[in-house]
């Protein structure tokens, strides 16, 4: 860092990430046990994924479909044939005190995933990703890592198919890391390798460093040269999307100090503190790491050269976004909202079949979507009650229940009490049948006056007294003028 | 000086091709319930919770596993006295190493304390102890046999192999362990229908040896000339015999010890006393706990082994010895490809020397490397080998090595049984 850059202050920062994704496989990456995680410990081992004496590897060929779904979706050259390495390091989580993961010659190489940050579209070049293997977990008892009196070692992890996604430092901002921790995810799930709400399943190493911001050139490239001069901190094992941003946040502010200060950035790892916002350092002193990677002897390279064609890949969120608003003439806002994951477009999708698509739209994207998120919901936890929201949809659309009963009673109660919508219609007496006719004259003397609707609007309560006559009239004088009067204000109020 | 280091008996099935035969297993070989000490205090309480592949076979092939035999500690060695359950006496020649890894074993066919045994031949020691024990070796094609079970010492290199005083015996036995197997995914389709003891039939009549000169240069007088008087039989039995040259031998026993070691620096890492092995206790961060428990499980070959073998693949040293030991590795399988392009196989004696005696070459690993030099090349071109009884020197047992091409084991076995 040149002492003229800091003292002008133009100083930019520049991000990588390192994400490691649990890949969703019925089985370990190299042996038959369950990756299911229970409770009980040590339940979901084996003498492989134990390292015990004598055990070896078999690679889990859906591990390697997984990761080469992963590769078509962020359009990475995947090579003709793949093999792995062994990364030596001794750690008490690792059970054979080796990694088995992929060196020279990993699944994917020089991909790309396009990110929304903002309104703003930016490409984000991904280096490579490839398998390996997950270590146990460990728990520290009676305190922090650094201050437990023991640790317990847990393996049920341990051999659960990890893939380590490496972008190029393509962000300046943390805000974007974040976008594209949720794109990936969000990919990541519509391909059906990876479920988010599984504990532990996506785990980021941040990296960034300060450089003078006019070593950007116009195109938003920066040298190599520029990028080796700056001193760069990792941080390690942040499990959110939230806690990448805040990190690296903290981390920009931090380095930017120290560089105004004339003090130097200390390239090292550091560790995030979830509960303070923070990042310290995990090593007073950076040694260069040895993994001392050799082959692993005991996986022969697999070919690949034609899993690429062989393996399809279902439409991804962009694509279907654009296509909903081709299809259905949906707006960005709507379509983006509808496609966020696959469940909510696939349920979008159900409905807009049978129904009109802008009622359907607003029906999953405002109203259903707007329910879930106000009690912090998941489309995935109503998932098997897909049904009975097509269901509702369909007696607002049939006319059968009014719009407002529908979003303000029969939805919440659904999602509060986990009733049926024909349950609640009948419960609360909200079907129309009987009224029928009065609401119709109601619809269509508020249709058919639009002074003096207009004129109500603009406060004229008079003009009310006008609307009840026609009401009257149209209903053959036998609706109740006080019930007219009500349902005409409750319409024109809404 | 014992040959077991247990002695413990698991019977097979009622019957099968091995219905009533006796079988001795390397203690490197997992047992399930019969604890597995690969020669070492590390693993002196270790029972294994699973059967290696080869033990279910041999147990469905009706055998009858008589013990668990001495070896030299995780099979670094050349001696059996690497052991840390003390040193094997060579029961045919008094005060004499058994030879080594697999000591144990081949003691136990010689004295007949077992009709067959298993061992595991990772540069030779299969082949070396069936030399000095005067019985017959065979190390099969890399991925002939399920390593499933056999705790690794250098993965890339090694194979189970059998023992038996005849080769048709040790040959019925190699039918019993080969084949592929799921849970090893280096196995290969090759010995599934295998009839290795029916190619036992003594027919040499328009065999082709290949002699190559450089594993007969070096060797003691007295075993070059037990190892000629075998060929001139399978000469007067109708085979025909010319010299080959393998230069790129000269760099074998180098290459191979690099990348031995360099696996082993890896394969014996797990090796921690967290899940299994000798515990390094709890007090004190898990670094000293580790670092306790392999200092006091393991010998000093090991300790010697694992610490050249990091060395070897740490960064600024990676490609001058890993990645030589690599390139010499292609040259030795590109070498022996073509010596056995124009001979059916190459014959060799095993050992350049006669059985040392007991205590003579611990103090000298240099010297013991050395002894392995007509063997480890095999290994690095993963191909089929087989000693057989050459003879004796000075009343000591010699063998004769016979290299066959990539899955040829018929070719080494019908050659072989000719001098049975």
């Amino acid at each position: 860092m040149s002492t003229q850059a800091a003292q002008e202050g133009d100083l930019a920062a520049v991000i990588g990430l390192e994400v490691h994704v649990q890949l969703e496989t019925a089985t370990k990456i190299f042996c038959g046990c369950s990756t299911e995680p229970t409770e009980e410990p040590n339940t979901n081992v084996c003498p492989v994924c134990l390292g015990l004496p004598g055990a070896l590897p078999v690679l889990n060929e859906g591990a390697v479909e997984a990761a080469v779904k992963v590769g078509k979706a962020i359009d990475a050259d995947i090579p003709e044939e793949t093999r792995f390495h062994r990364k030596n390091y001794y750690y008490p989580d690792l059970p054979k005190n080796f990694q088995i993961t992929q060196y020279d010659e990993p699944i994917c190489r020089d991909g790309e995933l396009e990110v929304s940050v903002e309104g703003e579209r930016r490409t984000v070049r991904i280096r490579r990703a490839h398998l390996e293997e997950d270590p146990g977990s460990l728990q520290h008892v009676g305190g922090g890592i650094d201050s437990a009196t023991h640790t317990r070692v847990n393996y049920n992890r341990a051999g659960t198919p990890l893939m380590e996604i490496v972008t190029k430092p393509d962000f300046r901002r943390p805000a974007e890391a974040r976008a594209f921790l949720a794109k990936l995810e969000e990919v990541l799930e519509y391909l059906g390798v990876f479920d988010s709400q599984r504990d532990g399943s996506l785990r980021v190493d941040a990296n960034l460093s300060i450089i003078p911001e006019d070593e950007i050139d116009d195109e938003g490239a920066i040298s190599e040269e520029t990028l080796a001069d700056a001193n760069r901190t990792e941080v390690k094992n942040i499990s959110s999307h939230k806690g990448a941003e805040t990190a690296l946040a903290y981390e920009e502010t931090r380095q930017k100090n120290l560089i105004r200060r004339g003090k130097g950035v200390q390239q090292e790892t550091r560790h995030f503190n979830e509960t303070h916002g923070s990042t310290v350092s995990m090593r007073s002193k950076e040694e260069e790491k040895d993994y001392r990677y050799f082959e692993e002897a005991d996986l022969p390279p697999l070919q690949v050269s034609d899993w690429k064609e062989r393996i399809p890949i279902p439409e991804l969120p962009d694509a279907r976004r654009e296509r909903f608003e081709e299809e259905y003439g949906l707006d960005d806002e709507s379509a983006s909202k509808l496609t966020s994951t696959k469940q909510v477009a696939d349920f979008y999708e159900d409905v807009a079949e049978s129904f009109d698509p802008d009622l359907a739209a607003t029906w999953v994207a405002d109203n259903l979507l707007g329910e879930l998120n106000y009690r912090d919901m998941q489309i995935t936890d109503v998932e098997g009650r897909l049904d009975e929201f097509t269901r509702l949809v369909e007696l607002v659309a049939d006319d059968e229940i009014t719009t407002k009963n529908a979003e303000e009673i029969v939805l919440r109660r659904m999602l509060d009490e986990g009733e049926q919508p024909d349950d609640i219609v009948e419960a609360e007496g909200l079907g129309k049948t009987g009224e029928d006719e009065v609401a119709q004259a109601v619809t269509e003397a508020i249709d058919e006056n639009p002074e003096a609707v207009a004129d109500y609007e603009d406060g004229d309560d008079g003009a009310i007294n006008f609307l009840v006559g026609q009401v009257m009239g149209k209903t053959g004088g036998s609706a109740d003028p006080g019930t007219v009067n009500g349902l005409l204000r409750e319409e024109l109020d809404d | 000086m014992s040959i077991f280091i247990s002695e413990e008996t698991v019977e097979g099935a009622d019957d099968g091709p091995l219905a009533g035969t006796t079988v001795a297993v390397k203690d490197n070989i997992s047992t399930e319930g019969v604890r597995t000490t690969c020669g070492s205090a590390m693993l002196e309480d270790y029972v294994p919770p699973y059967d290696a592949t080869v033990v279910e076979r041999l147990k469905d092939a009706g055998a009858d596993i008589v013990g668990k035999t001495n070896m030299d500690e995780f099979g670094m060695g050349t001696t059996t006295e690497t052991s840390a359950f003390g040193a094997t006496e060579n029961p045919v020649a008094d005060g004499r190493v058994p030879g080594g890894s697999s000591g144990g074993s081949a003691a136990a066919v010689a004295a007949g304390e077992a009709d067959l045994a298993l061992g595991s031949d990772t540069g030779g020691s299969v082949r070396c102890p069936a030399a000095f024990c005067g019985v017959v070796g065979i190390k099969p094609t890399y991925g002939l046999v399920s390593r499933y079970g056999l705790v690794a010492y250098a993965n890339s290199l090694e194979q189970i192999g059998p023992f038996g005083s005849t080769v048709e015996e040790a040959a019925a036995l190699l039918d019993v362990i080969a084949g592929p197997d799921e849970r090893d995914a280096t196995t290969r389709k090759e010995g599934a229908d295998s009839d290795y003891a029916a190619a036992a039939d003594g027919d040499v009549d328009g065999l082709s040896i290949g002699v190559p000169t450089e594993l007969v240069e070096g060797a003691d007088e007295g075993v070059v000339e037990t190892f000629y008087d075998a060929l001139d039989q399978l000469e007067a039995q109708g085979a025909t015999t010319h010299e080959v040259s393998l230069e790129s031998v000269e760099y074998a026993v180098q290459a191979y010890y690099v990348i031995a070691m360099s696996e082993a620096s890896s394969n014996l890492a797990r090796f921690d006393g967290v899940r299994y092995g000798h515990s390094g206790g709890y007090d004190g961060n898990w670094n000293e706990v580790f670092g306790r428990a392999r200092e006091e499980g393991f010998g000093a070959e090991v300790k010697r082994r694992v610490l050249l073998g990091t060395y070897a693949l740490s960064a600024g040293y990676h490609d001058k010895y890993y990645k030589q030991a690599q390139d010499a590795r292609a040259w030795v399988k590109q070498d022996f490809d073509e010596a056995l392009s124009e001979a059916d196989v190459l014959a060799s004696p095993t050992m350049p020397v006669p059985p040392m005696e007991l205590g003579e070459s611990l103090s000298d690993p240099l010297k013991m490397y050395l002894a392995d030099a007509n063997t480890v090349p095999v290994n690095l071109a993963d191909l089929p080998a087989i000693s057989v009884p050459a003879g004796e020197t000075d009343g000591l047992p010699v063998g004769l090595q016979l290299v066959g091409p990539a899955f040829g084991e018929e070719t080494i076995i019908r050659a072989a049984s000719a001098l049975d």
